[in-house]
């Protein structure tokens, strides 16, 4: 192994990180919204509301993410319609159809995830918390949700590492984050290993730290679920 | 001890030819039923006699079917969807009323994220908008007084049933209810953690609270309560003072009942 070419690589990669980083953080948060209001649709009872997350859910978890990407990048252009939109700016440029790509494609599995969370809200503490005259937003707000996020974190946590990953395929629609760098050098130096070694050592740390942050988060988010804390009994002490 | 009550004090709830019904199954017949202002009530019956669908009904967690139900001088306006569906017609006065009222369950139901002190304070600085310091010290006093003041910090997993009902009922009374309503308080619990939780009901009959309290503990509704009222396929079998009803109760089927 060439240590010089190799560390070369890895400081060209490293440049590319943020990038990467960038289209993973934009398409996961976007993607939580859009997954939170399918995950409602899911659930509001309303029927055309439910099957159209349900054919939404169908069609992206059911094709693969680089279909849907060429599909906006390439696909959408076609269309003389959407080039005369206010849209086109947007559309036109790869970093977005590759955020608007990962975010569509991201929601359909969040909000299953998002689902499965929100159902196992006992129903006894829903019913208690309308019994003392919550409205429903705020029942929503203060008790439904932030039980089922606690529920939820786990498997999002895969779904986010599953995005880090997956931004990889952006590099097939010119952008330069981290495989599409490693790809240009592949080209420029026929040394396939070194340069994917690398790139497959800069994804693993960042989905290390990811998955130490989504402890973290669960940590902090479940003092209900620890035993509770060895403690003299608190008086007079403010909260 | 029976709680004393004054002769006549004003109804602080009334409830009129109450129906409901789930599918083909009607449940409540036409209830009828009031509480003056200090009483307590205790609701008696067989399951499946809509004793737990009655105080259900009260606060609107079920919808009655037909029926008035009135808080203090206020009566839940009802009106009909077009299927023929009652429903509130108000649902800002719907969440008013039940601020009104604090409802106490059989699976305790706290919120499990929040601490007890959070529990209880929930409420009142929410829904009620009252200031926090306030609601912290009238919080605090109120888990003295249920015998859980030291437990303000933990998680309701933490804490033993009886503890978690004792909580549960520390909550419904942080929100200042006209009527307390508890839907067999003590049936999940284990035996020896019953008294405690009796203990604390007595002492709110005692002071005067008005309560509605569907139970299954003979001894609560013959000691504590000022007027029992014996429920038998959604209707009102028995309604009377305890001495008068457990005495002298004409009812075959209330017979049978306390015989067990």
């Amino acid at each position: 192994m060439d240590w010089t070419f190799t560390f070369e690589t890895f400081i060209s990669l490293v440049a590319a990180i943020p990038l990467t980083l960038q289209l993973a953080a934009a398409s996961i948060l976007l993607g939580a919204f859009l997954a939170l209001g399918l995950a409602l649709f899911r659930l509001s009872g309303v029927r055309i509301l439910d099957w159209f997350a349900r054919f939404y859910v169908f069609v992206f978890r059911g094709t693969p993410l680089l279909v849907q990407i060429f599909l906006i990048y390439y696909g959408l252009s076609q269309f003389p319609a959407v080039r005369h939109t206010i849209l086109w700016p947007i559309l036109r440029e790869p970093y977005w159809c590759a955020v608007i790509a990962l975010t569509l494609n991201t929601a359909a599995y969040a909000s299953e995830i998002i689902r499965g969370g929100l159902l196992s809200v006992p129903h006894g503490q829903i019913e208690a918390a309308r019994a003392c005259g919550m409205p429903r937003l705020m029942v929503f707000r203060r008790i439904v949700l932030p039980l089922a996020i606690r529920q939820a974190l786990p498997g999002y946590g895969n779904e986010m590492i599953s995005m880090v990953k997956a931004t990889s395929l952006a590099s097939i629609i010119t952008l330069m984050e981290v495989t599409g760098v490693a790809a240009k050098i592949i080209s420029e130096t026929y040394r396939a290993i070194e340069v994917f070694i690398v790139a497959g050592v800069i994804y693993l740390t960042i989905n290390f730290l990811l998955t130490r942050l989504v402890h973290v988060v669960e940590y902090m988010l479940s003092p209900h679920l620890r035993a509770p804390r060895l403690q003299t009994p608190v008086q007079g002490e403010s909260k | 001890m029976n709680a004393q009550v004054p002769a006549i004090t004003p109804l602080a709830l009334d409830v009129k030819d109450l129906h409901k019904s789930f599918g083909n199954v009607e449940v409540l017949k036409g209830i009828s039923l009031g509480a003056r202002e200090g009483e307590v009530v205790s609701i008696l019956g067989s399951s499946g006699s809509g004793k737990s669908t009655l105080l259900r009904c009260i606060n609107l967690l079920e919808v009655p079917d037909c029926g008035d139900v009135t808080v203090g001088d206020e009566t839940i306006r009802m009106q009909r969807t077009r299927d023929g569906k009652s429903r509130a017609a108000d649902q800002a006065q719907v969440e008013r009323i039940r601020s009104r009222l604090g409802m106490v369950f059989q699976s305790f139901n706290l919120w499990s994220h929040k601490t007890i002190l959070e529990n209880v304070i929930e409420a009142p600085v929410h829904v009620q908008k009252r200031p926090r310091k306030e609601c912290v010290e009238e919080a605090e006093a109120l888990l003295a007084k249920v015998g859980i003041a030291e437990k303000r910090d933990h998680y309701p997993s933490h804490l033993s049933g009886g503890q978690q009902q004792r909580a549960a009922i520390a909550r419904a009374l942080a929100m200042r209810p006209k009527v307390m309503l508890f839907d067999e308080p003590t049936s999940a619990l284990d035996p020896e953690l019953v008294g405690e939780v009796l203990r604390v009901m007595r002492g709110l009959a005692e002071e005067g609270r008005t309560m509605l309290v569907v139970t299954h503990e003979m001894g609560f509704a013959r000691d504590v309560s000022s007027r029992v009222v014996f429920l038998h396929k959604g209707l009102v079998e028995e309604d009377g003072r305890p001495d008068h009803v457990f005495v002298k109760s004409k009812s075959e089927r209330f017979k049978q009942f306390i015989k067990g």
